[in-house]
């Protein structure tokens, strides 16, 4: 498969390399490797600029993952000038990446079919993409949105400030009657300049910039940080630390996912579910309080580790809780698929097919509901999944069932996964140090969060500080999923179909 | 439906008695305010301050810590060479004044006395406060762990306090992350249409300072900047327990931690 590109190198997670091992091709080589690893089923995990040694010119990075080698592929182009051909015409999956650049670098994809900026912010450089002059405010969601005009058409705006306890988003609605013909996201409330200040990093805050990227993944994004730094440092963390890391992240997926088949409840007016699990969601964030103090895994990853060991009595504590925790969980979690009320909404509401899925890049349970077989833990992995696998499980219909039902089978996975690692956790210490960071270096790192891929890519300077660091979460690649999904469905369904991706806002905007 | 009287009858009634009875338990390894002997430290050390990712540990006298920048990590105590700084299971920690918050040298918990509602708000509030919250910014932990409230476990409600849909059905708003540039306008539009009298309490560290982003141009530093804060509650989430107390204070349900009746 790789022969038809020779063009890129070839890389697995977590590895680092010298940046002279990326190749510089032109641009037309970087857009035919994009466009024939995309047709070969490699998606793109990452697509951003940095600066250029050449004077004037922009340097884009691709991150390619070919999850049925197991291998990432990466690459790179200078465009010079302020302008590049778009490819997202012919691959759709780059779309929001070309807005990205475009802002952050006032690089103007030319051909782009919805041009428009992702966060409202000002560029890096000083050159604006949208010609905006220096004086006038950015002001967020503000610009045109695609409009469907006709007898009875209406128009829906909601947000930012939404009515439940949530992010900031803006959501524009085109209906006819109860139908939505089309919905666009504008997002970018909650930028607050994160890729911006990791840069000269490491500092004391990186850490803190890494578990805040998005809350509820600091796990998930904490340890892609402490990976790329141990990456960097060419240090290897211990088994035991590995270990820790695994039952955090499944702890954190269980959280989230037993949260969000209660909220799915609660969405459609199932009480017993929504309240049963609300609780139950916050037993196992305090699982994880009990590892570390933090209900959300704060201080717990660390680079050349974890922060806290366990002990036998600890462990013990842990198995119980999760014992007690099963049962609840189960209990509460299967009168959903027995109840014929609950399962009337589910079941046909939001679909997204497999091809579209597909096509648009989506990742983790997203991907999964849909029928595509992509979990990190298994393709990409790292840590302790390279030594204890965990199976994908998957749905076909892409349904809000079966993103419901798929949550469920990875629970039940979960709390089996960290059963067998508190059974047999290897000895030795959990932490060591970390020495300094390669100097001229690149390295990308993906973990497999509750949302999805959760992928870092590094790069640093001659002084081994970071010239460049990119964060992709999850839900920048599951968005346009969530926009597609509400094609030809009934508004009223908004809550579930959104509830059921559950994405990030603050993870998106960085 | 006789599945559903099973589960009922399985999952039992799990409604913390707090605050007539104790707390519910904290996890053992949790950090609540950091306690400083300062006369442990030896002279001209900046090593916990050098260390501090937020600055809330003052360069010129470390024990003099500021908790509304505090994120309640483990990065002084681990600096420290004497181990003159350790974390306390004290989880009240919400003050009505910004400057409550800085806590000086030698003193042992933060000014909680004060930290209700003058009589009047108390009279309006005191047996019904409907808030409305607004993320400007924050990371979605200080927005769960304030949703966590309303679960059974917690059940705010009881105490009469509800997040509500809309500023126009809420008494006052509960402000969590730096107030980013981008929010800025939507939380002043917000707070203006919340009718008068109205509170404002911020959640964490991020809406009473800015947290991990002071400084950072594409925020405020906090909800004190764009409208007037009544409650401030630290912490980086702050455990619903500490919220939960702070606003039973500011209510006037609990004194000291201990139930008014």
């Amino acid at each position: 498969m790789n022969d038809s590109r020779p063009e890129l190198a070839m890389l697995a997670n977590g590895q680092a390399v010298h940046r002279a091992a990326i190749p510089v091709l032109s641009f037309e080589a970087f857009k035919q490797a994009i466009l024939d690893g995309v047709a070969a089923r490699q998606r793109v995990s990452a697509l951003f600029g940095a600066a250029s040694p050449l004077p004037g010119a922009t340097r884009l990075y691709v991150v390619l993952a070919d999850d049925e080698q197991n291998l990432l592929f990466a690459g790179a182009t200078d465009v010079e000038g302020d302008a590049f051909p778009s490819l997202t015409p012919r691959c759709p999956q780059v779309h929001l990446f070309e807005r990205e650049i475009a802002e952050q670098f006032g690089l103007r994809p030319v051909g782009h079919p919805w041009f428009k900026p992702v966060r409202y912010c000002r560029s890096w450089t000083g050159r604006d993409a949208w010609g905006r002059p220096p004086e006038q405010p950015i002001l967020p969601a503000v610009g045109d949105f695609y409009r469907v005009e006709g007898d009875q058409v209406h128009e829906v705006a909601v947000g930012p400030v939404h009515a439940g306890v949530i992010e900031p988003g803006h959501f524009r609605f085109q209906c006819h009657g109860e139908q939505v013909f089309h919905l666009e996201i504008a997002l970018g409330f909650q930028h607050r300049g994160v890729e911006e200040a990791l840069v000269g990093g490491p500092t004391p805050r990186t850490i803190h910039y890494a578990e805040t990227l998005s809350g509820d993944s600091t796990v998930a994004h904490a340890t892609s940080y402490c990976q790329v730094v141990e990456a960097l440092a060419s240090c290897q963390e211990t088994a035991r630390a590995q270990t820790l890391r695994g039952v955090a992240l499944e702890l954190e997926r269980l959280a989230n996912h037993v949260g969000d088949l209660g909220a799915l409840a609660g969405d459609v007016g199932f009480l017993p579910t929504a309240s049963y699990c609300g609780r139950i969601r916050g037993d196992f964030l305090n699982m994880t309080a009990l590892l570390c103090g933090s209900r959300f895994g704060r201080g717990l990853i660390r680079p050349g580790g974890v922060g806290f060991d366990m002990d036998a009595e600890r462990i013990a504590e842990l198995g119980r809780r999760l014992d007690a925790g099963e049962k609840d969980t189960t209990v509460a979690v299967n009168l959903l698929w027995n109840t014929q009320s609950v399962m009337a909404r589910f079941e046909d509401a939001g679909p997204l097919p497999l091809h579209v899925a597909a096509e648009l890049g989506t990742v983790g349970p997203v991907a999964r509901a849909s029928g595509i077989e992509r979990d990190v833990r298994r393709d990409q992995p790292s840590g302790i999944y390279c030594f204890s696998h965990i199976p994908v499980s998957t749905c076909e219909t892409g349904d809000v069932a079966a993103r419901a039902y798929l949550r469920w089978l990875e629970i039940q996975h979960s709390i089996g996964f960290i059963r067998d690692q508190l059974r047999a956790l290897p000895t030795g210490a959990v932490r060591v140090p970390v020495r300094a960071l390669a100097p001229d270096s690149l390295v990308i790192t993906l973990n497999e969060g509750w949302r999805g891929e959760v992928c870092h890519v590094a790069l640093t300077d001659a002084q081994g500080r970071f010239s460049r660091y990119k964060v992709v979460d999850p839900s920048f690649h599951n968005w346009p999923g969530l926009a597609y999904a509400l094609r030809n469905q009934e508004i009223s369904d908004f809550p579930i179909c959104n509830k059921s991706f559950n994405l990030s806002y603050c993870g998106h905007d960085l | 439906m006789i599945k559903v009287i099973l589960a009922r009858l399985q999952q039992k009634h799990r409604t913390m008695t707090y605050p007539d009875g104790a707390p519910p338990p904290l996890p053992d390894r949790f950090r609540g305010r950091p306690v400083i002997d300062a006369a442990l430290c030896p002279a001209g050390c900046r090593a916990c301050a050098d260390a501090c990712p937020t600055g809330a540990l003052d360069p010129a006298d470390p024990a003099r810590i500021d908790l509304g920048k505090c994120l309640f990590c483990t990065d002084c105590a681990d600096a420290c060479p004497r181990q003159a700084l350790t974390h306390s299971s004290n989880y009240q920690l919400a003050a009505r004044s910004r400057a409550d918050l800085v806590v000086p040298r030698g003193q042992q918990a933060v000014e909680v006395a004060g930290a209700a509602l003058d009589a009047k708000l108390k009279k309006l509030f005191g047996r019904s406060l409907k808030l409305r919250q607004v993320s400007a910014g924050g990371c979605n932990a200080c927005e769960a762990d304030s949703n966590v409230l309303n679960t059974v476990g917690w059940d705010l409600s009881r105490f009469g306090i509800q997040f509500v849909a809309s500023p126009r059905h809420a008494d006052g708003l509960l402000v969590t992350g730096p107030v980013s540039q981008n929010m800025a306008l939507a939380l002043k539009k917000t707070y203006d249409a919340v009718s008068d009298p109205r509170i404002v309490i911020a959640v964490g560290a991020c809406a009473i300072s800015g947290g991990p982003y002071i400084g950072h141009a594409q925020v405020n530093n906090g909800a004190g900047a764009v409208v007037p804060v009544d409650l401030f509650v630290p912490g980086c989430p702050p455990h619903p327990l500490t919220i939960l107390d702070g606003l039973l204070r500011l209510i006037g349900r609990i004194e000291d931690g201990t139930r008014k009746s």
